[in-house]
């Protein structure tokens, strides 16, 4: 399967990437060049197979539900690009 | 004393031959010499690494060592390390002071290892050639016009040229068996659960695995005797005992069954490397073991699938770079939408970009089953291709990859070229096992690998397998002459 311009900008969209204009030819040739290596697995009947999501077929381990970490808000947010008040700063959503 | 073993080291530092800091001194000098030209750190740490040294003599002097005590190590810059910038090769994270420590670095540190830097990589451990750091690639020093693979290839580089006596890295598809074979070390990609993933920067979360990069299987099972064990607070850590993984190292391998994949012997490997690896066999032969042809025959399957669950969960796992609360923030955003896609696409390069693309693009609705179930089902075939094979042989040989080190920039511009150096190391991960490379050879000046892959948990006998090797031949101690 090909994509086209179209495809592209809506999947930019989807994963929240800004992509310049010029580049979307590229990501074009790139992407159906990618799928075109994809579809190979259509090659094999897999109607029977059940779908492998772990190496290791292991199930998701339980704990108790207690409390382990301790608060290190200030630590945190001492990485953020901007905070007032213990809260992480975006611009206005709602107007 | 910088071409010696850990093995060595280790003695000279109890013998008092030298003290860590006088070894770490020696290899920090050595980075500063060298690092310019290769480009293997993003940082180094002077300070801390002069501070652990003595730490590690005190140890030393008290009788309260580890076999690691006072041994300097390089780790890849994809582990979180507290108080130091963490960059997993990006620009997105080139103001990320980690606040918490991995797992992994926590454990080298409690055994008293040195941290000299933190290793150059492709960007989020995305690439086979360190070409998509954002800090520039790294040379490899056999011949510094070509790559040293990826995406380990800093803390391949630096042990190759001699600036670190041993190095972690991480392998999602080949990220430290590719390198090391490109630079002539040994590599090993444990069982998937085997070493924590906690604090190591997430790609493709059912298939990174973290391991050691050394020059002998030796030295590697020197380093999983730190790395490997469960750890609660990574889920898929797998609780099982730890053995003491040098234990079976001078075991005899007569009568062990060698299987060799016809399918990795056909058509895309080139003839040198193929003669190689057929004189690295024959070696195994002498040493008693037997070969067996086997098939695998979804191995052509397996760069197709990796190409649909690496970048699904790569794009899954990197939305949480949003500009919010840590990492690459854009200037001036005039809206939420804004500061997310201006963030993001000034903080992530070309490649990680491209994955993140098709990651969305197969995530996408509608698309799922044709894509990314298709994916799992089918490394459920490879799976048990392996299965079927590890009932009759009790390791499976083959090349590492499809050529030696490529040239800087040859493949840079054509991801599915790029994509397909990786086709005899991305089945293992597929299927969750551990694989080794170790030096076989030479051509034209080149390091060859010899992966050797292992049915589940069976890291002891892969370095077993791997040390005989090493017993009678010495490529695994070749140094590049400009490193000697």
């Amino acid at each position: 399967m090909s994509v086209d311009q179209t495809d592209i900008t809506k999947v930019a969209l989807l994963a929240r990437l800004e992509i310049d204009e010029a580049d979307v030819p590229q990501y074009v040739d790139n992407l159906s060049n990618i799928l075109a290596l994809v579809e190979q697995m259509n090659e094999v009947d897999t109607d029977r197979v059940v779908p492998m999501a772990h190496p290791l077929d292991a199930a998701q381990r339980l704990r108790p539900d207690e409390v382990t970490e301790v608060d290190q808000r200030d630590r945190f947010q001492a990485l953020a690009p901007q905070v007032e008040a213990g809260l992480y700063l975006v611009p206005k959503v709602i107007e | 004393m910088h071409t010696k073993t850990i093995a060595q080291l280790s003695a000279a530092l109890r013998s008092g031959e030298i003290s860590s800091v006088e070894l770490t001194t020696l290899f920090l000098a050595r980075i500063k010499q060298h690092n310019p030209a290769l480009n293997c750190y993003i940082s180094i740490t002077e300070a801390q690494a002069l501070e652990a040294a003595a730490t590690a003599d005190r140890r030393l002097k008290e009788g309260d060592a580890t076999p690691l005590t006072g041994i300097p190590i390089a780790h890849k810059d994809i582990f979180c390390t507290e108080g130091v910038k963490t960059t997993c090769g990006s620009k997105m994270l080139d103001n990320f002071i980690a606040p918490y420590e991995s797992t992994c670095t926590a454990k080298f540190a409690a055994a008293g290892a040195v941290m000299l830097g933190k290793s150059n990589m492709d960007e989020f451990a995305m690439g086979s050639s360190n070409e998509t750091s954002y800090y520039g690639a790294v040379k490899n020093p056999w011949d510094q016009g070509r790559v040293p693979g990826g995406s380990s290839g800093g803390s391949v580089a630096a042990v190759a040229a001699r600036l670190a006596p041993a190095a972690t890295g991480t392998d999602t598809g080949g990220s430290i068996r590719q390198p090391a074979a490109l630079c002539g070390l040994t590599g090993l990609k444990p069982t998937y659960g085997r070493v924590s993933r906690y604090g190591m920067i997430a790609f493709a979360s059912s298939l990174d695995q973290a391991g050691p990069v050394t020059y002998s299987a030796e030295d590697a099972a020197l380093l999983m005797n730190v790395m490997a064990g469960f750890d609660e607070r990574d889920s898929t850590s797998v609780e099982r005992e730890v053995p003491d993984y040098t234990a079976e190292l001078t075991n005899s391998i007569e009568g062990l069954k060698i299987g060799l994949p016809k399918e990795y012997f056909d058509g895309g490997l080139d003839d040198s490397i193929a003669r190689v690896i057929e004189s690295a066999i024959q070696a195994y032969e002498a040493l008693g073991a037997v070969v067996k042809e086997i098939s695998l025959p979804n191995t052509a399957l397996a760069v197709p699938t990796y190409y649909v669950v690496a970048p699904a969960e790569c794009s899954t796992n990197l939305s949480r770079f949003d500009g919010v609360r840590f990492g690459h923030r854009c200037d001036d955003p005039k809206d939420l939408f804004d500061l997310y896609t201006r963030s993001r696409g000034e903080g992530f390069g070309a490649e990680v970009k491209r994955r993140i693309m098709i990651g969305t693009y197969v995530l996408s609705a509608g698309y799922y089953d044709a894509y990314y179930l298709k994916a799992q089902k089918i490394r459920r075939l490879i799976s048990e291709d392996f299965r079927a094979a590890f009932e009759t042989v009790d390791v499976i040989m083959g090349p590492t990859a499809p050529s030696t080190a490529f040239k800087l920039g040859e493949k840079a511009d054509d991801p599915v070229t790029m994509y397909l150096s990786d086709i005899y190391t991305i089945a293992v991960n597929m299927a969750g096992l551990p694989a080794a490379s170790i030096p076989a050879g030479f051509v034209d000046g080149l390091p060859v690998g010899l992966q050797v892959i292992g049915n589940y948990f069976e890291e002891s006998r892969l370095l077993n397998v791997a040390h005989q090797y090493q017993q009678a031949t010495d490529w695994h101690l070749q140094v590049p002459a400009e490193f000697q």
